[in-house]
């Protein structure tokens, strides 16, 4: 038994259901007991998602327990088939249903006997694996039984598209801002002339998988979904894969360069390096930021990074490498992947921490007292306890990762989303050092009922000057306490001097 | 159905049986930590059950928390470690953490399965490590949602004490010093003097609620001269309350049909059976019957009645002649239908995950004279609805106001069919005269929104129409 507060990831079968509910036309079967189908509700509230969630969970009670579960599983099964007609029925238990070591299998093979469309079991173990792992894990699963189908049926297509083309594989629903990645890494590929050969799972139809052999390569923008498809690929087809997850300046263009090398030694010639750098230098403004005065006053500012593999290794490198903070520490919640994480940070950061023990992350935020944290809600909570700015830059997922605008994290335009959220996570020198000055961002007590309260207040000429020259975000705070301590001494007219006296005594 | 075949008839049951969708009985843990403050919730079972916590019931195990999972691993699951020593493990560490009054063991599903004693290893490790251990067994495989808190309830009981308190002059006297120190301050609780109370047969009411709904239906009864000797829960462990045989109990809720069992058959208590405090009516209709089963002739409670409905009107001219159609949630369906129905609303059917016809008689009695009295059609009752087939019907009967769990919510909206989240009156304060506004709040909210958007057109927004 483990004393748990707070999890980084999911439970197995959360994972399945993210594959099988991306895929268009695919229903899942939850072999499970009643409340074990909050996927549903995360789908739907989350993501707002329109359709209803193609999962149904065949309930397991204490009757189904008494008599066994095979005949409602199969019937289940049958029914959406008959009801919705999807191209493939997957199965999955949860951990509970797990421990009962039904024969699945057979209830699966039961069920395709009378159901039109495909059935498959998720094959997971669900003490063994986490979110993460089962997604990875049942996508390959789903890839490899439509290949080998169709290979079955001659139906697999010889050779590769004209143009060079790519598999991007790893979107999916419920992934942290995973479908505007998407758009991102669609827009760029056009950009480099690459067709898209196909998005799996978001979107994807199990029919098209035959097709997937066709690209000239696949690209896996995350660690954690999709390693397992791409090798499987690889193996079969002998499909090289891009593993660089295109997340800042430096990474994106490590990860063109790759893509460049793939292409050229299938014949293609192309030449990615002017388009890097036109976008490096002139189009993104992530490059440009990191020149400007703004980023200087980051300089060797301490933060921390914690999240899963991908977000904290990437995060890790932009902090260091294109804005020169001092990373105290990265970490990762991906435990059963440790050694990748390790190899991709360490000479990024002083410390790495492998956990997924969240008071064990606190405990080190406390020590580090960094400037600002880059990690999940978690973490994001962490920092308000203890003052500390936090920007949230990997899963668990929350409503606020799913926004309404345009927020990759990934390419170019990712590197701005990025370089926003760094710049905002840290209470910047300059607005530190006015802060000093005028006392503090927050209004503790009403000054006035209303806002239009400043007629009876006037401020002389050099006051009002001395005023403009205060810096515009901090100028309404300014006038605000200055107005609040004139009032509060009956005074009319605001002179420099009084507005002197109300910065020291609001210092004071 | 229209007003017209509107004929006095009996409630139609049906159990479907069916695939559907509620949260889980440990999501109750949510919001008894909060009530009951000095406590621990560990919630025995695997991840599922604890990122179900977190996620689905947007209860982040943030600052400070009292309750806690202990998740079983594959040693736990396949018996390799011993389960008493694991739990004496995590428990020695909360003890030593947090230092709570009690932990509330909560079993779940896999506790269930693989056949974790837990009843068993509770006195034994109570001993050991000088705290109480209340064990419940919200699983999902024997409840639904908001019936995990009736799990905790009915176990609660039997630890509520049994013997009388010191007498009350000497009790005034120890609070001396608190008392000055609350000196000015507005007393949360009804200070009692004995006076203003008809002498009974003492009363305890069982139901988590907020404090000020607490303090509302404790001074309700109070104008009625009845005294509530206390609550189950109440906001400490430590101030159960006490329990003797013969003493009556009146439940809040409609879920806490255990709780209500175990106060009769374990702790020989009389039951009061009353329909729930939801809605003037039915408030009026727990308040009286609480009166007559004490002996005491209520004063005032047909103007106090009258006055909230006038209060109401606001809104209840918003919803009256419109349709609502529960997709079944958390219990409360009967109650609230009941009273939507007093508001002037037609209720085809009413879905709950679980029907107890006992528990909930005087209720189902109150919901059929109103359907009388208002004229229309009593409601289909299906247990254990089966989704699928309920929006189908929803297609067919076109309701104006569908009742959900989260689950169907946005696709629902997305085809131009109101809805309200279930959760949601749940977690408001919706008992007592005086919260009978928000439950209207809540109920036309949709309305009123769409009300401002009608213009747009925006009524569908997916492409193709639904299938089937």
């Amino acid at each position: 038994m483990k004393l748990a507060y707070w999890m980084y990831a999911g439970p197995a079968h959360i994972g399945t259901l993210r594959i099988a509910s991306s895929f268009k036309n695919v229903h899942a079967i939850m072999h499970a007991p009643l409340g074990d189908d909050y996927f549903n509700v995360m789908r739907s509230m989350l993501e707002r998602e329109r359709e209803f969630t193609p999962v149904t969970t065949s309930v397991v009670d204490r009757n189904v327990l008494a008599r066994g579960s095979q005949e409602k599983v199969v019937d289940n099964i049958t029914r959406k088939d008959a009801e919705e007609s999807p191209d493939l029925i997957v199965l999955t238990p949860t951990c509970t249903s797990s421990i009962l070591q039904e024969d699945l299998h057979n209830f699966v093979e039961r069920a395709q006997l009378e159901a039109k469309g495909d059935v498959m079991l998720a094959d997971v173990n669900h003490y063994r694996y986490n979110e993460l792992q089962a997604a990875d894990r049942t996508l390959q699963q789903i890839v490899q039984f439509y290949i080998e189908k169709a290979r079955k049926k001659g139906e697999l297509p010889e050779g590769k598209t004209a143009k060079p083309s790519v598999n991007i594989i790893g979107m999916s629903t419920l992934g942290f801002h995973s479908n505007h990645d998407c758009t991102e890494l669609k827009r760029l590929m056009a950009d480099l002339g690459i067709e898209v050969n196909a998005v799996i799972p978001e979107g994807a139809s199990v029919n098209h998988l035959k097709n997937l052999p066709r690209a000239w390569f696949n690209l896996l923008p995350y660690r954690e979904l999709g390693l397992m498809t791409a090798k499987f690929l690889q193996e079969e087809f002998g499909t090289p894969f891009v593993d660089i997850t295109p997340m800042g300046v430096v990474e994106t263009a490590r990860c063109l360069r790759a893509i460049q090398k793939i292409l050229n030694e299938q014949g293609a010639t192309v030449d990615y390096e002017a388009y890097i750098n036109e976008q490096t230098l002139h189009v993104s403004q992530a490059a440009w930021f990191s020149r400007s005065i703004d980023c200087q006053n980051l300089t060797g500012k301490k933060a921390v990074v914690f999240g899963d593999n991908t977000h904290a290794a990437a995060m890790t490198k932009i902090l260091a490498r294109e804005m020169g903070i001092h990373v105290v520490m990265a970490g990762t919640f991906c435990k059963y992947d440790a050694d990748w994480f390790r190899e991709q940070v360490s000479e990024y950061c002083d410390e790495v921490l492998i956990s997924d023990d969240n008071a064990e992350i606190g405990d080190a935020i406390a020590r580090i007292e960094p400037s600002a944290i880059f990690g999940t809600q978690m973490e994001r909570h962490v920092g308000k306890r203890l003052d500390i700015p936090c920007g949230v830059i990997s899963s668990p997922i929350h409503i606020q990762n799913f926004p309404i605008g345009y927020k990759p994290f990934l390419g170019y335009e990712g590197s701005n989303q990025i370089v926003d959220l760094i710049y905002n996570s840290f209470t910047l020198g300059m607005e530190d050092h006015l802060l000093e000055i005028f006392g503090g961002h927050d209004t503790k007590e009403v000054i006035t009922k209303g806002i239009s309260a400043d007629s009876d207040l006037a401020w002389n000429k050099e006051a009002q000057a001395e005023l403009n020259k205060v810096p515009g975000f901090v100028r309404g705070k300014v006038k605000r306490n200055t107005e609040k301590f004139a009032r509060e001494r009956n005074l009319s007219e605001i002179t420099i001097e009084v507005m002197y006296a109300a910065k020291e005594a609001v210092g004071a | 159905m229209t007003l017209a075949d509107a004929q006095p008839q009996a409630i139609n049951f049906d159990c479907e049986t069916g695939n559907y969708h509620t949260f889980c009985p440990i999501s109750c843990v949510a919001w008894l930590y909060q009530k009951i403050e000095d406590s621990f919730f560990l919630v025995i079972g695997t991840k599922t059950c604890g990122y179900f916590l977190q996620n689905a019931m947007g209860v982040m195990i943030f600052a400070e928390p009292r309750y806690a999972m202990a998740e079983l691993e594959e040693g736990d699951i396949s018996a390799q470690l011993n389960d008493y020593e694991e739990l004496k493990r995590l428990c020695s560490q909360i003890k030593r953490d947090r230092n709570p009054s009690v932990i509330v063991w909560i079993g779940t599903c896999t506790t269930e399965i693989i056949k974790m004693d837990l009843e068993g290893l509770a006195p034994k490790l109570e001993a050991e490590i000088g705290i109480p251990i209340v064990v419940a067994r919200a699983n999902g495989l024997d409840y639904a949602f908001t019936q995990g808190e009736d799990t905790v309830l009915a176990a609660m009981v039997n630890r509520c004490p049994s013997k009388s308190p010191v007498a009350e002059s000497e009790k005034e006297e120890r609070n001396a010093i608190s008392k000055l120190l609350n000196f000015g301050r507005k007393k949360e609780e009804v200070t009692e003097s004995e006076s203003e109370y008809v002498d009974h047969t003492p009363l305890v009411l069982f139901g988590s609620m907020p404090d000020p709904v607490v303090t509302q239906l404790t001074l309700e009864l109070k104008k009625q001269g009845v005294k509530v000797s206390g609550w189950l829960p109440a906001k400490r462990y430590t101030e159960l309350p006490t329990v003797e045989e013969g003493y009556y109990v009146a439940g809040v809720n409609p879920f806490l049909s255990r709780t209500a069992t175990t106060f009769m058959r374990r702790r020989k208590c009389k039951l009061i059976g009353a329909p729930f405090p939801i809605g003037p009516d039915g408030t009026r209709a727990w308040i009286e019957k609480i009166c007559s089963v004490l002996g005491i002739e209520p004063k005032g409670l047909a103007e106090r009645e009258a006055q909230i409905w006038e209060s109401l009107e606001d809104y209840v001219k918003l919803i009256r002649g419109k349709s609502v159609f529960f997709m079944g949630d958390n219990l409360l369906e009967i109650s609230l239908a009941r009273f939507l129905i007093r508001c002037g609303m037609s209720c085809p059917e009413i879905g709950i995950p679980y029907m107890d016809k006992r528990y909930q008689a005087a209720e189902l009695v109150l919901l059929e004279q109103t359907c009388r009295e208002m004229g229309v059609a009593t409601p289909t009752i299906v247990e254990k609805p089966d989704n699928y087939n309920q929006i189908q019907r929803i297609y067919d009967l076109k309701p104006d106001l569908v009742i959900t769990g989260m689950a169907h919510a946005n696709p629902l909206e997305a085809r131009g069919i109101n809805t309200k989240w279930s959760v949601e009156f749940t977690f408001a304060q919706i008992h007592g005269f005086t919260n009978a506004r928000d439950i209207l709040e809540l109920v036309t909210r949709p309305l009123r929104r769409n009300n401002s958007l009608k213009d747009l057109g925006w009524d569908k927004l997916v492409k193709e129409t639904a299938k089937v």
